[in-house]
């Protein structure tokens, strides 16, 4: 009943509203006295609510583009505003996921998820963690610290560490880089599960095109370093997509095509 | 026969104090006195009360010179660690003193503290903090900067980042720093006894030399120094058990 109510609260009153702009954005690292151009001329408008994802070849910049947006990188030139107001450093209103790498281990599973919620009064603190902790189907393991649970697991404590404090955009870069497939299928489904329920602006990072189709509402793909955004495909099917379908293979098709990559290997 | 795990190292340790015990018979006047002779040494030194006594002033030494360090090398090292240009101001003079043994600090000792307690805690402090100091500051840059960007990303300022970050990352190794560090005071309170002041363990060898070339009271007292150094390793090893933090042995392992 509660929980209703609280995810209720949180859905966004107009869903098409721009959420976030990136005004021509360019990353340069130096590194050795040479210069070295990563990101290009970047223009992206991502609406609230949306789930986006990047996608590209290894080293394009895609974890760069994403560590900028979420504040913990400085581009070297333009802009990146959310909610109309300039990116400075990071903020608990934009939670990064950092594959399952950045779960604390020191921390139990409860302890990790409630880490966020230092300001809340006890009741509330427990009442979110034991619903966050269930959302992510951890039940049984409130206690247990990460050495103790399966890569998936870990993951999901991350997640639902990020979704706790309610944040508005979590960025997630290869979240399910390191799991088996069977394991990633699933998070899959739950990550698009949550969002369903919960309405945040994702941007999620990944160079495996069928969970960018699965996944994303629409893909940006980019270019090889430097980073430019070649081409932005919007996926016009709804959920649960069907992965055999004409107009899935379609829109996959097309994206491969764009990277380069002919359909037989 | 097999013998079971815990008689294995108790038999050992017969054998030797009875090839000990043999090499002082066939050669009686050039060698150390037995086990024998160290096993009355040891009561004897129980019966004046004197064993207590000795052991509680090492100890009360140790505590301090160990605390006192612990309580000011830990935060600094975090410190020092976290603003990566203050480690480099402070680099070279840590280089300098570093390989300076605590042992050579002695005459100063003597000299700003006199011959008393006091000396030898500062000895023990000198001993502990540099080696502690350098663990945390390894410790703090060798943390995974995903833990620093997600407390960042969390909201947490500088102080709640050291509080709630980066001191549990570093927990796990700062443990082995203190075992170590304390496995080290106990050695420099023995050498600071000898001569910054008149009682504890160290005190009571060289006092058993001195007067009287006794021995029996030196090897008892040595034997009382081993034992207790192993009690407090095992002491501080049983924190290595407790719960937050396990990870850090469990990942290696
Ligand atoms: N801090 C840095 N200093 C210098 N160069 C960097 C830095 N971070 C990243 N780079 C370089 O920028 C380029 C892009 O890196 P980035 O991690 O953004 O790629 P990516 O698209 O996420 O790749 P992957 O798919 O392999 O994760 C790489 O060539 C990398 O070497
Ligand atoms: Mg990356």
């Amino acid at each position: 009943m509660s929980t209703k109510t609280m995810i209720e609260t949180n859905t966004p009153a107009s869903t098409l509203r721009h959420k976030l702009r990136i005004d021509d954005v360019n990353m340069i690292f130096t590194r050795d006295g040479k210069s070295l151009p990563v990101l290009e001329n970047i223009n992206l408008e991502v609406f609230d609510g949306e789930f986006i994802c990047l996608l590209g070849p290894s080293g394009c910049g895609k974890s760069t583009l994403l560590s900028a947006i979420a504040g913990f990188l400085k581009p070297t030139s333009g802009d990146i505003l959310i909610d109309g107001e300039i990116v400075r450093g990071p903020d608990p209103r934009r939670i990064f996921v950092f594959q399952e790498r950045g779960v604390f281990p020191w921390l139990t599973v409860e302890g990790n998820i409630g880490f966020g919620l230092g300001k809340l009064p006890r009741a509330e603190r427990s009442r979110r963690i034991a619903h966050y902790v269930k959302m992510v189907g951890l039940e049984g393991f409130e206690k247990s610290y990460p050495h103790e649970l399966s890569g998936g697991m870990k993951q999901r404590v991350e997640v639902a560490r990020a979704l706790a404090v309610n944040p508005d955009v979590m960025f997630l870069d290869e979240p399910f880089g390191a799991l088996d497939s069977i394991t990633r299928m699933i998070m899959r489904g739950e990550l698009l599960r949550i969002w369903q329920a919960e309405r945040k602006t994702i941007l999620f990072v990944t160079h495996d095109i069928d969970e960018a189709v699965q996944l994303a509402d629409r893909v940006v793909v980019m270019s090889a370093r430097p980073g430019r955004i070649q081409e932005i495909v919007p996926i016009d099917i709804a959920h649960p997509r069907d992965i055999s379908s004409p107009r899935y293979l379609e829109l996959r098709d097309g994206i491969l095509s764009q990277i380069g990559l002919a359909h037989n290997l | 026969m097999k013998l079971p795990v815990w008689l294995r190292p108790v038999l050992f340790i017969l054998v030797l104090l009875g090839a000990w015990q043999l090499a002082v018979y066939l050669h009686p006047h050039q060698l150390l006195p037995g086990p024998i002779k160290t096993a009355h040494g040891i009561t004897d030194l129980v019966h004046h009360g004197l064993i207590i006594k000795y052991t509680v002033a090492s100890l009360f030494r140790v505590t301090w010179g160990f605390f006192l360090a612990v309580i000011v090398a830990v935060p600094l090292g975090l410190i020092i660690g976290w603003y990566r240009r203050a480690e480099l101001a402070f680099n070279p003079i840590l280089q300098i003193l570093r390989p300076i043994s605590p042992l050579a600090w002695i005459p100063i000792a003597i000299l700003w503290f006199g011959v008393g307690d006091l000396a030898a805690v500062f000895l023990i402090f000198v001993g502990c903090f540099l080696p502690l100091l350098l663990t945390v500051i390894n410790a703090v840059q060798s943390v995974p900067a995903v833990y620093i960007n997600a407390g960042r990303n969390f909201g947490l300022g500088p102080v709640t980042l050291m509080r709630r970050v980066l001191y549990p990352a570093i927990a796990p190794r700062l443990m082995t720093g203190l075992r170590i560090t304390l496995g080290l005071a106990w050695l420099v309170v023995v050498a600071a006894e000898m001569i910054a002041v008149n009682s504890g363990l160290g005190f009571l060898i060289i006092d058993a030399r001195n007067a009287g070339n006794r021995y029996d009271l030196v090897l008892a007292g040595m034997v009382i120094i081993g034992v207790v150094g192993l009690l407090l390793d095992n002491g501080i090893r049983s924190l290595e058990r407790a719960k937050a933090l396990r990870w850090g042995y469990a990942e290696k392992s």
